[in-house]
Parts: C-alpha cells; structure tokens; sequence
C-alpha cells in the first residue's frame, strides 16, 4: 500500500490504482475516545472534495467525516456496524471507513504526507 | 477498599431492586376483578394472540418498588445540579398548585371556546409576558420545546422568503451555538456552514461577513454563547445579516442570563424561541415535557404558525385557520395549541417574581456563575478571560499530565454526593467543564461545590489516578460501562427460557 495521505480535517487517504481508502487518523480516535457508532454513506453516492461523507460517534462527541477528495463512493467497511470498536484499535488498518473513485488525482497534491501531518498535530496540542 | 456484604444486598439505605418484571407473581394482582362473563369475542384479526406479559404483582410491592427507584434519582429537589446550558432551576411549587387547578388541569383541547376563556386569557397573557421581556411583536406559542422553536422559526423564515421569492438555500451557525442549531437548521432543508469564533469566545464577526450573500437565508447565533459569553458584537451582526436580506435566529436557550436587562428585539434579532423549561422555571429533564415558544420580528410576523389567541370584544378566541388569520401562516406545528401545562407554570412563575424579581433572578444567576469562576479559575483552566455570564467554561488543560481525564473528574464528583457539570461540551474547547449553577443556590451550595472540586484538583495534581479511574465507588453501581452500553444496548426485557424441569 503506498504512504498514506492526510487532512487537516484529520481523515487519511491511501491511493491504490484509482481508488482511495479513507479513515480517521490515530489522532483523531484517540481525541474522539471509544467510538461507538459510525454513519457510513450509501455506495454510489458522489461527493465533491471537503463534502460531508460519514458521521463517527463516540461516548464524548459525534464528529463528522469528510471526502478527502471527489468522488464515488465504492465500497464502505460494513465490519464498523457491529465492531465500531476497530476504529480505536486499528484506526489505520481495520478500522478504515469508505473508498472512493478518485475523480481528479490532482486534489491529492493538495493533502499532507506523514511529517507534515505530524507537525500540524503537533501545532494542535 | 473494605467491601462489606450483607445478606439482602442492600447496603444500609441504598436498596437492591429487581426488575418488576422479575417480582412477577403469576395472578397476584393489587385489585380483586370479577371474572369476566363468557362473551364473543369481536376484535377480528386485532384478536389478542399471546398474554400481554404483565406482572403479577400485590400494591405494597408495586408502591415500593417505584418508592425505591426514585430513592436512585438525582434531582433538582435533592441538590445542586449545575448541568452547562440545561438551566436546572428550582421549579417553585406555586407553579404546580396553579397547574392542578381543576379548571385549567381538566381541560380537553377540543371545548367549545367559550368554556375555556380562562385558558385563552392565560395564553393571551403568557404571550403579552414573552413579547414584553423581548422587544417583539408576535409570538408563536405552540413549538414543543427548544428545538422544536428552532425548527418553527426557520420554518417562518422560510415562509418570508419564499413569499417574496427569494428562497435561499444557506443556514450559517456560529460555532458557539447550541449543537442543535445545526440538525434543526437542516431539517428545514437548507445546507448548513459554520462560522468561526474569535480567540475570545465570540462570533467572527469579519469572517462571517466574508460569507454572507444572496444565498444565506439565516444567520444562528446563541446568545449568551454556550462558552457563557455575550455575543458583544450582536448589533453589528444582525446589521450585517439584513444588509445581505437574510434573517438573524438568536437560540434563546440561554435567556435566562438576560431576563429583564437585555430585549432581542432590540438587538436586530428576527426570531428566538424561549425555553419556558429553562428560562422559567417548569420542569424538565428526563425527557419533558418542554415549552418553546418562538418569539417573532414585525418582517416575520405575517407568517406565524397557526393557532394563536386574539382578544375579540370582551373574549378571546383561537385563530385556527389561514382564512381567520388574515395573513400568511405556513401551517401549524402541533395538532393542539401546545404545551399548556407548562404555560401555566411559567405564566405562574413570571406573574409571582413579577418584572422586578425576572430581573433580579438574571442577575443572581450571572453572579452566581461568576462567583464560581473566582473560586475556581487559579485551580482549573478557565477557557476564556473576564467575567462570564451564566455559565462558567474551563478546559481540561489543568489535567495535562495527571493521567486524569474531564470524564474521570466528573465521575469522582458523583461520590461527593452533586450533579456534575456538562462534560465535553461546547466542543470548541478541549475536555470542557461547563457549570451553570444558576440563582437557586445559595452560596453555602457554591462553596460546597467549589470545594469539592478543588479537593478534587488536589488529588488529581496528586495523580491519584486509581482513584479517579475507579470513582464513583459509592453509587448503587459503581463505575458504568458506558462504552458498552453505547455499543450493546440492551433496550428490552425478555424473560428468561422456561426452566426444563416442570414444578
């Protein structure tokens, strides 16, 4: 899988092919604490880069999740509906959210790559 | 930790209760009915097909077991409860005597009118109390409770709009506002955007200039903020909102810190709903029932929800129909006229402080908050400078590297016997303590609280962190699971399998 791409929205993005996987970051589930809920959006569904995609819930918040670049909506991780606890334990890796067809790969110049994102979290605490 | 055990379960006054459904006694009953005659049976297929699953149960058992569980209540009447934004005020018992009047509890909504004068009279007079104490001319009376007002005053915005055919399709919200502001504002079926705030707590006011246009329908704002904070620029925001033709919605959830000082009319403000639950003192929490009634601005006034009361000759009657309105309602927001048990605690509450005690009653409650936060604010980290209003906001800085979390903290305040603060909420800060002890308290209540709590910071600088993590330890059940219970509800009773061996 190539390096993950991140947003200042706290979303990551790993390009394969013309697909994106999506998440949240490790940052962003420990700051939401345990999750308890997560909204996925229908497979089909469009959004246009920064739309409002999925909703995560957690015992303290619920926070919303946005497109980290245009696209369609392919697959989503149905795994979340009964073990929302994977995106606490493998924000990463099990616990991704959605993937998306890539519309406009130039969109994806425009996020962080991993030191940048360290950085920005690190400006955040 | 000593653990002692008793035989029952019970420990001392904090009494082990089952289920009712698991006291049930297969035909014990409270009541003796005689058998029912052989009769035909005429539901069809609404035939009963298996019994209702009611428990067998004697009236002593059914009265303690309801006396017992009321035992595991926390409540306004048995303490302080100063929930951030909830407004948990004494409900004077006044307010209920007036609303067990017969002549006002024993009413149906379908009466002939002119059996229900008295009723008409009180709501012509609640709303004559609502328009006075906020500058405004019109007032919906029937939304039940605060996001119901919300809802009912873009609905009304709406209605202006499109009368003058200029729908818009945008809502901003200040990210100060309350988190309903947002759901209500697209359940109306706009797109909704969010302003920032500045450094101080406020609105953006440049930034939310930057947006406006041709597309925004309204601008929400709450205000007082739910940091506790006075939208000081308020004036300039409604100006700028009307210059770009759309509406101000001010979330009055918070009115309470302004009663009798501050009139939103006179602020540029288009429509506010007013938590008489809140604000006035009726009841609430666990649900309800709450009042919301939006109070309205000469440009939205046309379009108000039906019904509303008019004073016709010496009487007064409801306006029910677009025809009898002479205007232009959009329609009606309840079947009924609204929440009228709470119309009579709030009138009731309102006519016994009179203007003068409203005014007194907001001014308590500033300065309760804000003797909160000079007994608090060296220990915790307050979230923003300066006097507050009603609400008091720290952050959970002062917990950094305790190990300690804003949760934690809270749970060990259940143990000193006090309702803790909203948690986590607004969400702008991080790890938020919002405290509102509103003017019921005393200030042996305050210090009590604010004790307790720098009793708390000590341990916590301590870090005493296997104290936090297992608080409370002396609640009927310990620390709750609430991850789990998020995850796996379990909403339903069943009973049990039937045991294999028969009796």
């Amino acid at each position: 899988m190539a390096a993950l791409k991140y947003t200042d929205q706290h979303e990551w993005v790993a390009v394969e092919g013309d697909v994106a996987t999506v998440g949240i970051t490790d940052y962003a589930q420990g700051q939401l604490g345990d999750v308890v809920f997560v909204e996925l959006p229908d497979e089909g569904k469009s959004f246009a880069m920064g739309d409002q995609a999925a909703v995560v819930e957690s015992v303290k918040a619920a926070a919303e999740v946005y497109a980290p670049i245009s696209g369609k909506i392919v697959e989503i991780n149905e795994a979340l509906n009964d073990k929302p606890e994977l995106v606490n334990e493998d924000s990463t890796g099990d616990g991704w959210f959605f993937k998306i067809e890539i519309d406009d790969e130039s969109e994806l110049d425009s996020l962080m790559d991993a030191k940048e994102y360290k950085e920005f979290v690190k400006g955040l605490e | 930790m000593t653990v002692s055990f008793t035989t029952t379960g019970n420990r001392g006054l904090d009494l082990e209760e089952k289920l009712i459904f698991e006291q049930d006694k297969a035909g014990r009953t409270a009541v003796d009915l005689p058998d029912v005659p052989a009769h035909d049976n005429r539901l069809g297929v609404a035939k009963r097909k298996k019994a209702m699953g009611l428990p067998g149960l004697s009236e002593p058992q059914v009265v303690r077991h309801y006396v017992r569980m009321s035992r595991n209540n926390y409540a306004i009447d048995a303490g302080i409860y100063p929930l951030g934004s909830c407004t948990m005020k004494h409900n004077p018992r006044l307010n209920e005597k007036m609303a067990r009047t017969p002549g006002l509890a024993d009413l149906h909504p379908l009466q002939p009118q002119s059996s229900v004068q008295g009723a008409l009279a009180l709501m012509d007079e609640l709303a004559h109390w609502l328009m006075t104490l906020t500058g405004m001319p019109a007032v919906a009376l029937s939304p039940a409770a605060g996001a119901h007002g919300e809802l009912t005053g873009l609905m009304t915005i709406r209605a202006a709009l499109e009368a003058r055919g200029d729908a818009r399709k945008v809502v901003l919200v200040a990210e100060s506002a309350h988190g309903t502001n947002p759901a209500s504002a697209h359940m109306c079926g706009y797109e909704v955007e969010s302003v920032p705030g500045t450094e101080g707590g406020r609105v953006d006011l440049a930034a939310l200039k930057k947006r406006l246009g041709p597309d925004v329908a309204a601008f929400m704002i709450t205000n007082p903020n739910t940091c506790g904070l006075f939208e000081d620029d308020i004036v300039a925001i409604s100006a700028a909102v009307h210059d770009a033709g759309g509406f101000v919605y001010c979330d009055g959830a918070n009115f309470n810190a302004i009663v009798g000082r501050v009139r939103p009319g006179d602020l540029g403000v288009d429509a506010m709903h007013l938590n008489l639950h809140k604000t006035f003192s009726t009841p609430h929490g666990g649900g309800g029932p709450g009042a919301g009634p939006v109070v309205l601005s000469k440009a939205l006034a046309a379009f108000a929800p039906l019904p509303f009361v008019v004073k016709d000759g010496d009487g007064f009657r409801l306006v029910e129909t677009e025809e009898q309105s002479g205007a232009q309602p959009y329609g009606r927001m309840k079947g009924f006229n609204g929440q009228f048990g709470v119309f009579v605690r709030a009138l009731s509450y309102m006519m016994s402080m009179g203007s003068d005690g409203l005014r007194q009653a907001s001014a308590d409650a500033v300065l309760n908050a804000n003797y909160l936060r000079e007994r608090l604010q060296n220990a915790l980290s307050l979230s923003y400078p300066g006097p507050c209003m009603h609400e008091v906001l720290f952050d959970d800085r002062f917990l950094a590297e305790t190990g300690v979390t804003t949760l934690d903290f809270a749970k060990a305040m259940i143990d000193e016997g006090v309702h803790p603060m909203t948690m986590y909420f607004p969400l702008i800060v991080h790890g938020a303590f919002l405290i509102e002890p509103t003017e019921t308290e005393s200030r042996a209540s305050l210090d009590q609280l604010a004790d307790l709590m720098l009793g708390l910071v000590a341990k916590a600088k301590a870090k005493e962190v296997e104290f936090f993590k297992a608080s409370p330890t002396l609640t009927p059940r310990r620390r709750l699971d609430e991850t789990r219970a998020a995850r796996s509800p379990v909403l339903r009773w069943s009973p049990p399998a039937p045991k294999l061996a028969a009796e």
